[in-house]
């Protein structure tokens, strides 16, 4: 497993579209710039919608992983 | 499993508080999305509010302008009367306002359609346009009411839920549309 040191976990496990995203960008807008947030989800298309979103925002995926139908991403704030 | 590692000499010259806002560079690469929300049916709002958020959580500088029965939407849910002359309050005792109370535009079946979207919503966990709509506010979308629309239904500003925007007209929309960059507009 990874060493980074995550700041902050959004658990949107369970949680359809587009709430993987909201939480994620709620969550993003509170926390300082650089600082990494791991986003747990079970949305099928997160793993597309999580590259588009990084692409626009311009929060770098530093980490992405799929577990028993698990989706984790670690992000950057920018 | 892929893991990328961090360079120790980036992650050091990371600033360690939030940089000033608005820098020239990202105000030029600004993106904008324009929605004009004018129909009041359930799975129109639904579209609405999920497009909204997410444009708003992808970083694009959002607007709705809310018209004719997009307006609706946006009454308090605990209104049920609005209007000053009769066939205002008419309109409302017919279609109740408030996001809360939306119809379906196919299968209302009497609110049979609606109640079974609702009960599927929940085993899905898809959130309700009403929570999309908190979430969009908490995100910076900016609700623009029409108000050609407010005065033809005799709306007042305490009759819509808090944090809309200052009510405009048709050309401010346009000119959202095609001034600088422009806004991608979305009429739904």
């Amino acid at each position: 497993m990874s060493t980074l040191d995550i700041a902050r976990t959004v658990d949107a496990k369970g949680l359809s579209c587009p709430m993987p995203i909201v939480k994620t960008a709620q969550a993003a807008k509170e926390m300082p710039s650089g600082a990494l947030l791991e986003v747990l989800a079970t949305d099928a298309g997160s793993v597309k919608d999580f590259a588009a979103w990084s692409k626009s925002t311009g929060n770098e995926i530093v980490e992405q992983s799929a577990d028993g139908g698990v989706y984790r991403f670690v992000l950057r704030k920018k | 499993m892929t893991t990328l590692t961090v360079d120790p000499v980036v992650e050091d010259a990371l600033p360690q508080v939030e940089p000033a806002p608005a820098e020239p560079e990202a105000e030029a690469a600004q993106k904008e999305v324009l929605l004009i929300c004018y129909s009041g049916e359930l799975e129109k709002t639904w579209a609405t509010m999920i497009l909204a958020s997410t444009s708003a959580a992808m970083g694009v500088k959002t607007r709705v302008f809310v018209t004719f029965w997009g307006l609706q939407l946006f009454v308090k849910d605990s209104k049920r009367i609005t209007g000053d002359n009769w066939m205002q309050k008419m309109m409302s005792f017919m279609q109740r306002p408030g996001i809360s109370h939306r119809k379906l535009s196919k299968m209302n079946f009497m609110g049979m359609g609606p109640w079974m979207m609702f009960k599927l919503a929940k085993q899905y966990n898809v959130a309700s346009p009403k929570e999309l709509l908190e979430a969009a506010q908490a995100l910076g979308v900016e609700f623009i009411p029409c108000q050609m629309t407010m005065d033809m239904f005799g709306l007042k500003r305490e009759d819509l839920i808090d944090g809309m925007g200052e009510p405009v007209g048709a050309a401010t929309v346009i000119g959202l549309m095609t001034e600088g960059r422009g806004s991608a507009p979305l009429f739904i």
